[in-house]
């Protein structure tokens, strides 16, 4: 097992060297000059080679490249165009907003996918059943954003119930300790504060975890259905084991596998769902930072982000598998 | 079950003819499948519709002749943010504009950019998930990993970065939201290439000296191409709903056309002094992605054996 995982480590190395170049190349050889962005349109000629010099845009780009990686590689990611802060600083700056986003979504989806998803299976074809389809099939087609809008307008404008934008009120910002706003408030004790962060959190949280949760509503249904049709699950009936250990203890155990895996995979895909949430609920994460540095050509910043969320996503992707050898003991990786 | 066809043994050949099951093709038997799915029919439904509107659509604004209510792009700012009315059945937006008549016009774009990015994806996914499954070794090993590569980044980022290289635009935007999806269908041709790359039928073509190229297009995508229509039927909601996510970062579609997802882009500052001008290209969306993931999910319990048995 041990052997598996440092061999899957191993080969995440070229994959990560991969999407650099790939980010690279989109980013350094494809997007047009940075400079006129950075320095505004009425630059002049001088002022924008100095700058280009300066930020070693006139090197070869392969030297451009190697000075990237090499940089990288001791953790120092370059410094923004703009507020010449270094990348992995205005990273982690953003970062923990983003994750706590992302893990709120993900605990939602999970809870309510699998108890959906669950109920759905054990009630097959009953009106609960075809709810349940319709709201995962619903949740699967609503563009994110959309949803997002739909929320602020129902849940801030007219109810005037939760706060539309934003992580916090700037007045109860706690002390930072770990970033993450719902446990900076609890360790401070500051319960007004923990209230407002989980408030802000729920409009942005809910909208990011609507297609995941659609999608493990689904999958739980479908591995739940599956598993119920067993011939283990009929003995254990026979033997009189009730009804609602017969889906605890032996249906829902068994069916987890494939459930594991999709919430490991949409844990990743939360990340670039964060893009646009982070959007409509001006939510100061990554994924708005990102887009903003995406359109005035702030490459150091990109790279950074797009590199680390890939990282993310691949250890997330090795995760899954390695859990998935725990679950089910079938699975050898010895080879 | 078949009966042979032996004429020396039924004295009326025209009869036995009769007892002969002809073989049904795929598509046939997906179809039959799919009739009774009634939620996939719906979508079948809601999609020839949309296409038969934006069709009329691109051939009246071709001619010139304006079937909408409104000119889509007519502006009228002493009209602009009129509620739902008897007059403009959706409102107004701040331009003045009518919202029915640009929601409706919206779903030529839609279609034109899912159609055209799947079709991209699809054409140049096929031929690299075939390429690396049929030749194996170090063609399958370099492409397979770029493809890798390109999935662990997600794929809105990867989306937005390229509009940022390319530049904003309908093209640009179709080439964009083609690129991302590029993996996912070389990964299943290349898989389902694998498994059927060493069935008698591939290997009889071989040794009668059919060319690779031959082999490929000729005997192997064919019995995969069911396979392709559903993640390509997938693969339209999925590219539309991009486009969307695009058309509302500002990086999609630009006016003049209407895009759904640039209309809500350009509305969000008035969520709350005019909230309908959000609320309708929203639901032209997801009734369209909808109506796409039906048919999908239909075609793919069609596929299914064990729900044909069913």
């Amino acid at each position: 097992m041990l052997k598996y995982i440092v061999k899957r480590i191993l080969m995440l190395i070229p994959v990560l060297i991969g999407v650099s170049i790939i980010v690279f190349l989109i980013m350094r050889v494809f997007s047009p000059d940075p400079a006129p962005i950075v320095l505004g349109q009425h630059a002049t000629q001088e002022s924008v080679e100095a700058w280009r010099e300066a930020n070693g845009l006139n090197d070869p780009i392969v030297v451009q490249y190697i000075n990237f990686i090499t940089g990288a590689l001791k953790g120092d990611l370059g410094t923004s165009y703009y507020t010449k802060t270094p990348v992995t600083e205005e990273i982690m700056a953003r970062f923990p907003a983003t994750i706590e986003l992302a893990l709120f979504a993900i605990i939602i989806a999970s809870f309510f996918g699998i108890l959906i998803g669950i109920i759905s299976a054990v009630k097959k074809n009953s009106i609960f059943d075809n709810a349940g389809m319709l709201l995962a099939l619903v949740g699967v087609s609503m563009p994110i954003f959309w949803l997002g809008i739909i929320l602020i307008i129902i849940f801030s404008g007219t109810l005037h119930w939760l706060p539309s934008s934003g992580r916090i009120e700037p007045l109860l910002r706690p002390m930072h300790v770990t970033g993450f706003y719902l446990i900076d408030t609890l360790i401070a004790g500051d319960m007004e504060a923990f209230v407002d962060a989980l408030k802000h959190l729920i409009l942005p949280g809910v909208a990011l975890a609507m297609y995941s949760m659609a999608i493990i509503t689904r999958m739980t249904r479908s591995s739940m259905i599956e598993t119920l049709q067993q011939d283990y699950i009929r003995t254990a009936r026979a033997k009189g084991v009730s009804e609602g250990n017969v889906i605890r203890k032996h249906a829902f155990r068994n069916g987890m596998i494939p459930i594991v895996t999709v919430i490991g995979l949409q844990l990743g895909s939360l990340l670039g769902g964060a893009v646009l949430t982070e959007t409509v609920f001006s939510w100061p994460g990554i994924g708005s930072y990102t887009v903003a540095c995406i359109l005035k050509s702030d490459f150091p910043v990109v790279q950074g982000v797009v590199l680390l969320v890939a990282t993310i996503f691949v250890l997330i992707n090795l995760l899954v598998d390695v859990i998935y050898a725990f679950l089910d003991p079938r699975i050898k990786y010895s080879k | 079950m078949k009966i042979a066809n032996n004429s020396n043994l039924d004295p009326n050949p025209a009869l036995a003819a009769e007892y002969v099951e002809k073989p049904e093709s795929l598509f046939k038997e997906m179809w039959d499948t799919l009739k009774q799915n009634k939620a996939a029919v719906v979508g079948l439904c809601i999609i020839v519709l949309l296409f038969l509107l934006a069709i009329v659509l691109w051939i009246t604004d071709f001619l010139g002749i304006q079937i909408l209510p409104y000119d889509p792009n007519y502006s009228d700012m002493s009209k602009s943010f009129l509620p739902p009315n008897s007059e403009h059945w959706f409102g107004t937006d701040q331009m003045g504009r009518d919202l029915f008549s640009r929601v409706l016009d919206g779903t030529k774009i839609s279609l034109f950019v899912g159609v055209a990015a799947v079709s991209i994806s699809l054409s140049v996914g096929v031929l690299l998930g075939a390429i690396a499954g049929y030749r194996g070794g170090r063609t399958d090993t370099i492409i397979m990993r770029i493809m890798d590569m390109l999935l662990s980044i997600p794929s809105i980022l990867l989306a937005i970065a390229f509009m940022a290289a390319l530049g904003k635009g309908l093209g640009k935007a179709v080439i964009a939201i083609g690129l991302v999806s590029i993996p996912e269908y070389a990964r299943i041709v290349r898989g389902s290439i694998l498994s059927i790359k060493e069935s008698d039928y591939v290997q009889a073509a071989k040794v009668i000296g059919n060319r690779d190229r031959r082999i490929i297009f000729k005997h192997i995508l064919p019995n995969i191409v069911s396979l392709i229509v559903v993640r390509a039927t997938l693969g339209i909601s999925t590219a539309i709903l991009d486009t969307a996510a695009l058309g509302f970062l500002g990086l999609g579609v630009q006016p003049p056309y209407a895009e759904w997802g640039d209309m809500l882009g350009r509305a969000r500052g008035f969520i709350f002094s005019a909230p309908y001008t959000l609320i309708f290209p929203g639901i032209a969306i997801t009734i369209t992605v909808l109506a796409f993931n039906l048919l999908g999910d239909g075609l793919r319990d069609a596929l299914d054996p064990k729900s044909r048995i069913k």
